[in-house]
């Protein structure tokens, strides 16, 4: 029973990335109509920001400590970021303790200003091209972003840690009445858990309860309609890019704890965040959801050593397996609408 | 000028292709050696072999995607069954390559046709989707629980146990075609200030891609391949006319796959090694680009735009801060730090950057693919007015370059 | 016993009751239109019959043998072929690729692997394609695009398509929808002269009174779901039933 929770808890932080990503990513398919290969690039950008952050507070300069000396006995002399000099010591190392949360403040703008850039500047013009040429075309402007990245950060991962209050793990079973250790889970995973279900809870109330989001949401059910309307759907479509490509972004940088940011991140989440966004059916927003913390949870499910041990190599493919099960049942995967994506 | 069974004009069209392919090892080497250009030399065995496999792969893609418009994008599969094959062959049998090309083919036929039954019953992002993760599960068995049969990470390969059996003792110790030469044998010739490398490996695979362009033509000309446009172009009329579309994608499903297979098998022949990375999706995701960037739906495209993708990843990531300093030597110092800077983001490692780059440009601007942009060149050379009329003439009059 | 016979045919969507208790035989050699207001279930009606829609009661007969549970394309080669309401055709391909995918269909059944058969060499298939092009005064526009052709002439080709397989029942689903008045005479002088010319068994659904009357033998009145009168034109013309389900629907206007 502590396992099972223990892999129900293991699978939420992953599913929750799943969830956010597929959330952008079929956000832009039902308005847009755009299959946006580079949306995994986004999730990068995201995280890459909080690397850059982190680049940025660790900028310091060398200084003799009177205080203290090496084992020569010479004064030593230490680094100290600028801004430790700057707001202080104490302020200092607080916002270098904290820099991960913080890039989202970075990453937001950033985010929003790369999504009306690639919105305005490239997908506009492939609204009404086949998904084929969209899907050519976001791939290599993933690739491009990517390469950047590369080429300003390196290829190897760059670990960047969560703030120190986060930093242990909770002992889980204990409030449940298991022995003790019996499920650890990392503070910060739930943080990311709680955090992407505020996100997911926010763009879900935005649709819902604005004037914009009822518009966008008659938009990705009649598009013609709404424009007939007089209503000018292309700028509000623009916004729903840069929110996505947003909420992709924040979903990166607090992502960075778990797994060390690299630059084929954005790739190796795409797949999966497509397989996520079919299985829940495509322009469904809560089905992307659901089959992201599905599929999430299922993984780690099928990670388990009984599991394995039963159908050996059962975690290696249960996503794809489950996927394939859904499509083949569900023709238009588990929320989906009829019509999408189909010609 | 009438030949197997084509008219004049594919009549001739072959003939330019069998000419130019067999060719290839001379006109891909335009500049001397101890030039500067050598840099840009792709008359390499290496090379002008993964232009003739690559290119089998994409012709066949084509066949499914460029006539029918199912997108998979797990055709890697195949190419990595297909190198499995060829090893495994050498492994029982011997370093003859024939056993395993065929048993590439026929395993790799077997998988398509098992993939695509299941995954045909969908169409659009959803059969892509399905491939896709078929691709994806069959990578990872590969990695995993199928270690015994492809040997994990290290990838499958030759060990002097293996037993060989129809190994005699008077065999080549290399990929060998029955004995009678190896893949890499090869003849240097000497002209001038020119150096061309005659390659047995080339020339092997060069034929059986001829044989395979051969095919695919017969196919485009073909009321199969008919039927197959008109799949892509509207399911519906043909249903009501009386056609059943399922096995005609499904027929054009498994051929694909075993073009796909044929090139994983020739991949092994060349270089008696298959790893699991050749079934990742990076690569089926390669094949598509190459269909697109050539032209979907065309004959020569595919070819074109498989040879593309390899040169610049050859030339590309070969040119490095040596070759960039020589090239820009003549530059004043501070200029020519700052060229070379930039020229960092496309050069080397960066290659794949280049690559990103050209994708797009290709997609934005040339959407028919490069055998489109050709046709649009000849038609301003023929001095027609507006490139409308050449793209619409194009589609309308099957051209030997169609 | 005519060559499609509708016995009790019911179909229900949800809480509506699409069609219920229909009965119709179309008689060999003959034009049978279905009429009716919008909503009537003309259209569910057909899609029983192409296999579209399987019905919840009752059954379709042609020839004999039911069509129920039939996918479309074996319908067809039963000797079925239907004109949609907008044309569909195969847009990319030329307007002779278009025929001649129809005579294929015909001659060499719902599938028959062919790879290394060429197009060109089908002497009796380009020969009836061109054919069929010529009866349809089409042969000057063969190597068009058949997305580039007019709209009329996208229903000419759309019915040059069905003709070639000398169907037994040829299905039009308001062949006339969305043209205009020159394009609507034109469609209905096609029409007749593929009766004068062939023996054809034809069922049209139609909203526009001026098509049906100039070309039906015999009308079936659907309303709600259900026939209300069968007859042959001149009685339907002034049969009140038929007046009072179309009270207020242009059809009226237009038939008077």
């Amino acid at each position: 029973m502590d396992a099972i929770i223990l892999q129900l808890l293991n699978g939420l932080d992953k599913g929750s990335a799943y969830a956010l990503i597929a959330l952008g990513l079929t956000l832009i398919f039902g308005t847009l109509g755009v299959v946006n290969f580079a949306h995994g690039a986004l999730f990068m950008i995201g995280a890459f920001c909080a690397v850059t952050l982190q680049k940025i507070m660790g900028l310091s300069f060398e200084q003799v400590d009177p205080t203290k000396t090496d084992f020569l006995g010479k004064p030593l002399v230490v680094k100290v970021p600028y801004v430790e000099s700057w707001f202080g010591a104490d302020f200092g190392a607080w916002l270098i303790n904290w820099q991960v949360p913080l890039s989202i403040l970075l990453a937001i703008p950033v985010m929003l200003i790369v999504g009306f850039v690639m919105e305005r500047g490239l997908i506009k013009h492939f609204y009404k091209r086949p998904h084929a040429d969209q899907i050519l075309v976001t791939f290599g402007l993933a690739i491009v972003l990517q390469e950047l990245v590369k080429y300003f950060f390196g290829a190897n991962p760059i670990q960047t840690g969560a703030p120190s209050q986060f930093s242990g793990s909770m002992d889980f079973g204990v409030l449940l009445g298991f022995d003790p250790m019996a499920i650890m889970y990392p503070y910060w995973r739930l943080v990311y858990f709680l955090f992407a279900a505020v996100v997911i809870f926010g763009v879900f109330a935005f649709l819902q309860f604005t004037t914009f989001g009822m518009v966008v949401r008659a938009g990705m059910a009649d598009r013609e309609t709404v424009g007939l309307l007089g209503i000018n759907i292309d700028r509000r479509f623009t916004l729903m890019f840069g929110l996505a490509a947003a909420v992709a972004g924040v979903a990166g940088v607090m992502y960075t704890p778990i797994l060390a940011p690299n630059y084929h991140m954005g790739m190796d989440f795409l797949v999966l965040s497509f397989v996520v966004v079919v299985v829940g059916g495509m322009g469904s927003l809560p089905g992307a959801v659901a089959a992201g913390f599905l599929l999430g949870i299922l993984q780690s499910f099928a990670s388990m050593n009984e599991i394995k041990s039963l159908i050996p190599g059962i975690d290696q493919v249960i996503i794809y397996l489950v996927a394939i099960l859904i499509l083949l049942t569900r023709p238009r995967g588990l929320l989906g609408r009829a019509g999408v994506m189909e010609e | 000028m009438k030949m197997l069974g084509l008219s004049n004009k594919d009549t001739t069209f072959l003939l330019i292709v069998v000419g130019l392919t067999l060719l290839t090892p001379f006109l891909l080497q335009p500049f001397p050696v101890a030039s500067g250009g050598n840099m840009f030399n792709a008359g390499y065995p290496d090379l002008m072999q993964r232009f003739a496999i690559f290119g089998i792969f994409a012709i066949g893609f084509n066949i499914l995607f460029g006539l029918t418009g199912y997108l998979s994008f797990g055709h890697a599969a195949f190419l990595g069954v297909g190198s499995y094959s060829v090893v495994w062959m050498y492994k029982l049998l011997g370093y003859n390559v024939v056993p395993g090309l065929i048993l590439a083919i026929i395993v790799s036929a077997l998988f398509a046709l098992l993939i695509g039954y299941i995954s045909l019953r969908r169409s659009g992002i959803y059969f892509s989707i399905l491939t896709l993760a078929f691709a994806q599960m069959m990578y990872n068995l590969a990695y995993s629980v199928l270690t015994p049969l492809t040997n994990g990470e290290t990838g499958l390969q030759v060990y002097s146990n293996d037993p060989q059996v129809l190994r005699g003792p008077e065999h080549l110790d290399a990929p060998h075609f029955f004995n009678l030469f190896k893949m890499t044998d090869s003849t240097k010739l000497t002209l001038g200030g020119w150096e061309f490398t005659l390659s047995a490996g080339y020339y092997f695979t060069a034929v059986i891609a001829i044989i395979a362009f051969y095919i695919s033509l017969r196919i485009f000309r073909s009321p199969f391949g008919l039927m197959l446009r008109a799949i892509k172009t509207n399911q519906t009329r043909l249903n009501y006319t009386g056609i059943n579309t399922r096995p005609y994608t499904l027929a054009a499903f498994v051929i694909s796959g075993m073009y796909a297979g044929l090139a994983g098998g020739l991949l092994a022949a060349m270089d008696p090694l298959a790893g699991a990375e050749r079934m990742q999706w990076t690569a089926s995701g390669e094949v598509v680009l190459m269909v697109i960037l050539g032209g979907a739906g065309t004959l020569m495209g595919p070819v074109l735009g498989a040879g593309f993708i390899k040169y610049f990843e050859n030339i590309f990531s070969k040119i490095n801060d040596g070759v960039l300093h020589q090239w820009f030597a003549w530059m004043p110092d501070g200029l020519e730090n700052v060229i070379i800077t930039i020229s960092h983001f496309f050069v080397g490692k960066s290659w794949h950057l280049t690559l990103g780059l050209l994708f797009m440009l290709v997609v934005i601007f040339l959407p028919g693919g490069l055998v489109e942009g050709g046709q649009r060149i000849a038609a301003r050379f023929r001095g027609r007015k507006a490139k409308d009329d050449a793209t619409h003439a194009a589609k309308t009059q099957p051209s030997a370059a169609e | 016993m005519g060559i499609l016979e509708v016995k009790n045919v019911g179909k229900r969507f949800g809480g509506l009751q699409a069609l219920s208790d229909v009965n119709l035989s179309v008689q060999e050699n003959t034009v049978h239109a279905i009429i009716g207001p919008n909503g009537a279930g003309k259209s569910t009606l057909l899609n029983c019959f192409v296999g579209k829609l399987i019905p919840d009661t009752g059954s379709v007969m042609f020839n004999g043998q039911s069509v129920l549970g039939l996918k479309p394309h074996q319908i067809n080669q039963m000797g079925i072929s239907r004109v949609f309401q907008t044309p569909e055709i195969f847009g990319d391909l030329t307007v002779m690729e278009n025929v001649m995918i129809s005579c294929f269909a015909k001659r060499d059944g719902s599938f028959r692997l062919h790879p290394f058969e060429t197009v060109a060499h089908e002497v009796d298939i380009v020969d009836k394609a061109e054919q069929m092009l010529i009866d349809v005064n089409m042969a000057d526009k063969r190597h068009m695009q058949a997305s580039s052709l007019s709209r009329g002439d996208k229903r000419r080709l759309e019915m040059a398509m069905c003709l070639s397989q000398d169907p037994k029942l040829l299905l039009l689903d308001e062949p006339t929808a969305g043209m205009a008045r020159a394009d609507t005479n034109n469609t209905i002088d096609l029409l007749k002269e593929i009766r004068e010319k062939r023996d054809i068994t034809m069922a049209i659904i139609e909203h526009d009174m001026h098509v049906v009357f100039s070309l039906a033998d015999r009308i079936t009145v659907l309303a709600q779901g259900t026939p209300l009168v069968e007859d042959v034109p001149e009685k339907i013309k002034g049969h009140p039933k038929v007046k009072e389900a179309y009270l207020g629907e242009t059809g009226v206007t237009q038939a008077a």
